[in-house]
Parts: structure tokens; C-alpha cells; sequence
């Protein structure tokens, strides 16, 4: 089915190419337009089904129009969403922080003043992100706990800065490399020291890849699940774990479900929505631009 | 300064791997010591803070892979060499556990892969609100995992009040308890939602990169629509697939999120794959020894596909392709 579709994609392409200044009107448009709703209807289902109350929320047939209510979110506030919710902005926060303190010095040391063997170091980072977690979750469930860290938030600032440092070096590199050397150049000719000309002339021109370099880590660290089921509990849970709460009762409280997830994705899909265009480049760790 | 004034202000990626290559050469013979530390110095502390995290823990790994140790057997720690691998390879759930895996991953992404290829064709092209259209479509990749599983879980695929039931009673096909019947498919189906919009992304930036003169010099010489996607846009494709194809598999081979919350690996094990089955084993079995031989098993296993994952990476930073 779908190979036809790319055919027949393809096919219209061709026509559409010569007429595209006459009209933008095409029903392969309202074909993107219908799989775009499907993909995000589960999401808006979620949002909608968030502001009614539980007798409208499971229902058969489905309830699409209900008096909306807030009442869900102020019962998830009650049942302790505040706590976690401070953990996921503490520990997504001050990882994404110290990603970037790690970060923008070695992917500078890695692009525009290059240490030897900066490919050699590239593949070390890398390949840490290829190394799956779960091999490394037992010494560090032990080591953490030996720490006396277990259910504390620090531990989770730690690791979410390792997993995130490799793609932020990569992608912030990619953007280190599209400086022009002539800038570099002629501030060295005025005699202005690598400081200098590292603050008054590399950094203003990455700042944008840099912001989104750091929404693309606050994506990824907010929504991490495995690290912070294993090694948090009560105190130090962030929002995934907060949500698991919910799958455990057999009883049906989908209103109040929905609530919580809302609460939860709501933050990572704006600043997926703002990062949109460089989203592409931190997921091929700036292979695509 | 070793840095060459050769690059133009809009540096193509090529001419930026020819500059790194020139500093490098210079740097062989023209580098001080003093002046290689100074440039190593931004470098070290990511490196140690790396090793640290995630080179050590691994090293344990290997080192508990060897004991026989139970948690709730205090004084059980001893080294009983390779008994752990021996073990592994003849628990029969293992396998069935590892296959698993492998059909979670590989129709995972070969689906979202397609999927994603022809929703990127739908989007290469201009029409009114096309912006909005991939907004939309991104947003199940950055929704927070758990909170997706969890709602594909409860109110889409639940067999009494899912909307799922619903749409298809319209049609006459009586309610179907899916989670219940098809555990891992579901699972799969949840994490083509999710992953979908990243092959769509990686896709239409590929198509993004098309030199259009090309398509249009083959559209006078006649060839057809269909010839024109075999002969011209495929071959340009290929990389960006490819990547999304090894990058997905990396990526997939942690899935944990859904199947904790859609299934919990059951029943039995049929819907778990290896990090669920070791986080059974570590933490609700506390076997340490044989979920450790576990995660090396998984670590050679994810190589495999890491080797092709990076050999792609670094060839797009070659300069011989442009990427885009």
C-alpha cells in the first residue's frame, strides 16, 4: 500500500512541478493533511480527554463534545504532580546546564582550534551513545547506591548529562565548523586574543545552534524514563515515574490519566516545536544539516 | 594561528573537511607541546567526565558477568568464571526473549522507515498549511514516551471504551481486545507512531537536498514519474535512509518505556525484549551475575548495528557526499 502511494506520490509530482504556479491546490494536500491529524490525534485525544470529567472520559461511544472542567488537573496537583514535576525541571535543567559547560569547550577543541586525533575523540563519543544503558544499569544502580544516592536527583543530573554530552558535542561541532576561518583570521591579525575573538566573534555567530543544542538535550533528559525508574523512588521521582503510578489501579480514571500526561509531554512538545528545524541536525548528531 | 583563510564565508561541508585536514597536517609538524595541551585543555574534562560515567560502569558489567551473586543473598558473591554465558545461552527464555528484540526492531523501523518515506514525498512539496502539517506530524517523536504508551494503552487500543473498538464497531468488526491478543504487535504499532515522524524528518531532509535541474533535465528527456523516483530520487535517498535505518536501530534496541507500560513484557514473556527481560532479572529476580551477561550479550549485539550507525556518521563528515 504504501509503496503505491510513494508511486503515485511520485507520479504527480511530475505534473504538479509545471503547474505548481498556477494553483497550490492538490489533493495529495489534503492527503498530508489527513495523515498529519492521524499522526497527532492520539496527542489531541489526550489534551481534550484531560478537560472532562471521569463519567465523559470513558465512555462508548466516545464523548467528543462534554462541559470541558479543570477538575483533573487540580486532583493531579493534589496527588503530589508538583514534587515531580520540580524534579524533572531540576534535573533536566541543570544537566542541560553542565552539558553545555562540558560541551562548548570540546566541541571548540574538536572543530576550530582541533586537538590531534580529533577523530579518534569524536568515535569515543559516539560510541558511548551506542552502548545500550541497560549494560551499564547494575554497577550503576550499585555504585550510585554505595554513593548513598539512590532516590536522589543528583544522580539523575549526572547521567542524563552523559547521555546528552555525545550529541551535544556533535551537533555543536557542526555548527563550529560553519564559522568562516577569514573571521578567526582577522581578529587574530587585530590582535585580539583567543579569548577575545572566541567571545566577541564565534560566540554570538553559534548562539543559535547552541539554544538548539540545549532544547534538543532538555527534550531527551526530560522525557528519560529507564535511569529514573531504577534509581529514584519516592522523593526524587520526575514525571515518567510519576506517570507509572497510573497504570497500576484497574480502575478506569482516564480523565485524570490524561491530565497527568498532558502535564508531562506538554513542555518537551514546545520545545520540540520551537527546535523544529534543527531537530533534524541533533538527531543525526549533525550529519544532516 | 594554523587556521587557512582558503574557506569561503558559506563553507560547504567539503571545503570544511579540506580545512580540518590542512590544520591537521599543520599541526604535525607545527604544534608545540605547550600549544597541543593548551588546545587539549577545553577537551579533557568532557573526555574524563565521559570515561568516568560511562566506560566504568561498563567495565563493572563485565566483572559482575563473571559472579554468581543474588541480592537477597547476602555473602553469595563469588567468581564462577563463564557459568553466567553458559546459563544465558541455555535459558530457552532468553532466546525466545532475543527474538523478540530483533522482530521489534527490525519492524519497527523498516515500517517506520517506509512510512516515513512516503509521508516525506506527501511533504516535499508546496500546499497551504504544509508547516503546520509537519508540526503536527513531529509531535509524537517528543512526546515524553511513557505519557504516549500510556494513552495508546488506556484510552486508543482499551478493548471496552477504546476509540479504537469504536471506530471499528462502525464497520462491524466486534471489539477486539488488542493489548490482550497481539502484545507485542501493539507495542510495535506504538513505537511506529513514535518513531515514523523521526524517519519523515531525516527523509524530507534528504529530498530537501534534491538538486531540482536534475529531476527537471530527466523530466524533458521524457522518463516517467516512476523512472524519475528509481533512477534519480531513490539513489539520493539512500544515505538518509540508511542513516535513519542504523540510527533508529540504536536507538530501538533500549526500547524499555513502552512495553513497562503497555504490557510489562507479558504475559509470559512474549511481548518482552532484552532490557526489559534483564530489568526483570536485575531488579525484581535480583540474579546480578546472569542479568549482567545479559547486558554484554546486548552491548556485542548493538556493535553489530553501531559499527554500520558509525561508519555512516563519519562518512557524511568526509566531504566526498555533500549531506545537504
Amino acid at each position: 500500500m504504501t509503496t503505491t502511494v510513494e508511486q503515485t506520490t511520485a507520479a504527480k509530482d511530475s505534473g504538479a512541478v509545471s503547474k505548481k504556479k498556477k494553483s497550490k491546490f492538490s489533493p495529495w494536500a489534503l492527503v498530508a493533511w489527513l495523515v498529519g491529524l492521524g499522526f497527532f490525534f492520539p496527542v489531541f485525544w489526550m489534551v481534550l480527554t484531560s478537560f472532562k470529567q471521569e463519567s465523559d472520559a470513558a465512555t462508548n461511544p466516545p464523548k467528543l463534545f462534554f462541559v470541558p472542567t479543570l477538575d483533573q488537573y487540580s486532583a493531579v496537583f493534589e496527588q503530589g504532580i508538583g514534587p515531580a514535576m520540580l524534579n524533572s525541571v531540576f534535573a533536566t535543567a541543570m544537566s542541560t546546564i553542565l552539558v553545555l559547560l562540558l560541551g562548548v569547550p570540546a566541541a571548540f577543541a574538536l572543530s576550530l582550534r582541533p586537538v590531534r586525533k580529533t577523530s579518534d575523540a569524536l568515535f569515543f563519543f559516539m560510541s558511548t551513545k551506542m552502548l545500550p544503558v541497560v549494560a551499564a544499569i547494575l554497577p550503576l544502580y550499585v555504585i550510585v547506591s554505595n554513593l548513598g544516592l539512590l532516590d536522589n536527583i543528583w544522580a539523575l543530573v549526572v547521567l542524563y548529562t552523559s547521555m546528552n554530552l555525545p550529541i551535544a558535542i556533535w551537533m555543536m561541532r557542526s555548527f563550529f565548523l560553519e564559522v568562516p576561518g577569514e573571521l578567526l583570521e582577522a581578529a587574530s591579525l587585530d590582535g585580539a586574543s583567543l579569548w577575545r575573538s572566541v567571545r566577541e566573534v564565534i560566540l554570538p555567530l553559534v548562539s543559535p545552534g547552541i539554544a538548539a543544542t540545549a532544547l534538543i538535550c532538555v527534550i531527551f533528559a526530560w522525557n528519560e524514563f529507564f535511569l529514573a525508574v531504577n534509581l529514584t523512588a519516592v522523593n526524587a521521582q520526575t514525571m515518567p515515574v510519576y506517570l507509572v503510578g497510573f497504570i497500576a489501579g484497574e480502575g478506569q480514571y482516564w480523565a485524570v490519566l490524561s491530565a497527568a500526561a498532558t502535564m508531562s509531554a506538554l513542555p518537551v512538545i514546545l520545545c520540540g516545536w520551537f527546535a523544529q528545524n534543527k531537530l533534524v541536525r541533533g538527531l543525526s548528531f549533525g550529519a544532516i544539516k | 594561528m594554523t587556521l587557512t583563510a582558503d574557506t569561503e564565508s558559506d563553507a560547504s561541508q567539503g571545503a570544511v573537511a579540506e580545512r580540518v585536514r590542512k590544520i591537521r597536517e599543520a599541526q604535525d609538524v607545527g604544534v608545540s607541546r605547550a600549544e597541543g595541551w593548551r588546545r587539549r585543555g577545553p577537551l579533557l574534562p568532557a573526555l574524563i567526565f565521559m570515561i568516568a560515567v560511562t566506560q566504568v560502569p561498563f567495565l563493572f558489567t563485565l566483572y559482575y558477568s563473571t559472579l554468581s551473586w543474588n541480592l537477597v543473598r547476602p555473602g553469595s558473591r563469588q567468581f564462577i568464571g563463564l557459568n553466567n554465558y553458559i546459563a544465558v545461552v541455555q535459558d530457552s527464555q532468553f532466546w525466545s526473549v532475543a527474538g523478540n528484540t530483533v522482530i521489534l526492531i527490525v519492524g519497527v523501523v523498516l515500517i517506520s522507515a517506509l512510512l516515513g518515506l512516503g509521508i516525506a514525498l506527501l511533504l516535499d512539496r508546496a500546499f497551504l498549511g504544509r508547516g503546520a502539517v509537519r508540526t503536527l506530524l513531529i509531535t509524537p517523536f517528543l512526546i515524553t514516551p511513557v505519557a504516549g504508551a500510556l494513552i495508546w494503552k488506556t484510552t486508543i487500543l482499551d478493548p471496552n471504551n477504546g476509540i479504537l473498538n469504536w471506530v471499528l464497531s462502525l464497520v462491524g468488526i466486534g471489539p477486539v481486545d488488542w493489548i490482550g491478543q497481539f502484545p507485542l504487535a501493539m507495542v510495535m504499532v506504538e513505537l511506529i507512531w513514535q518513531w515514523t515522524p523521526f524517519m519523515m524528518l531525516l527523509i524530507l531532509a534528504g529530498l530537501t537536498s534534491m538538486p531540482r535541474d536534475q529531476l527537471e533535465a530527466g523530466r524533458v528527456d521524457g522518463a516517467t514519474a516512476i523512472q524519475l523516483f528509481r533512477e534519480l530520487t531513490l539513489p539520493h535517498l539512500r544515505r538518509f535512509i540508511e542513516l535513519g535505518v542504523v540510527l533508529g536501530a540504536v536507538y530501538l534496541v533500549n526500547t524499555f518505556d513502552a512495553i513497562f507500560m503497555m504490557t510489562q513484557g507479558g504475559p509470559g514473556v512474549a511481548s518482552a525484549n532484552l532490557p526489559f527481560y534483564i530489568f526483570q532479572r536485575a531488579f525484581l529476580g535480583f540474579d546480578m551475575g546472569q542479568a549482567a551477561a545479559m547486558g554484554v550479550v546486548v552491548v556485542i549485539f548493538t556493535m553489530i548495528i553501531a559499527s554500520f550507525a558509525l561508519r555512516l556518521i563519519f562518512k557524511s563528515f568526509s566531504g566526498k557526499e555533500e549531506a545537504a
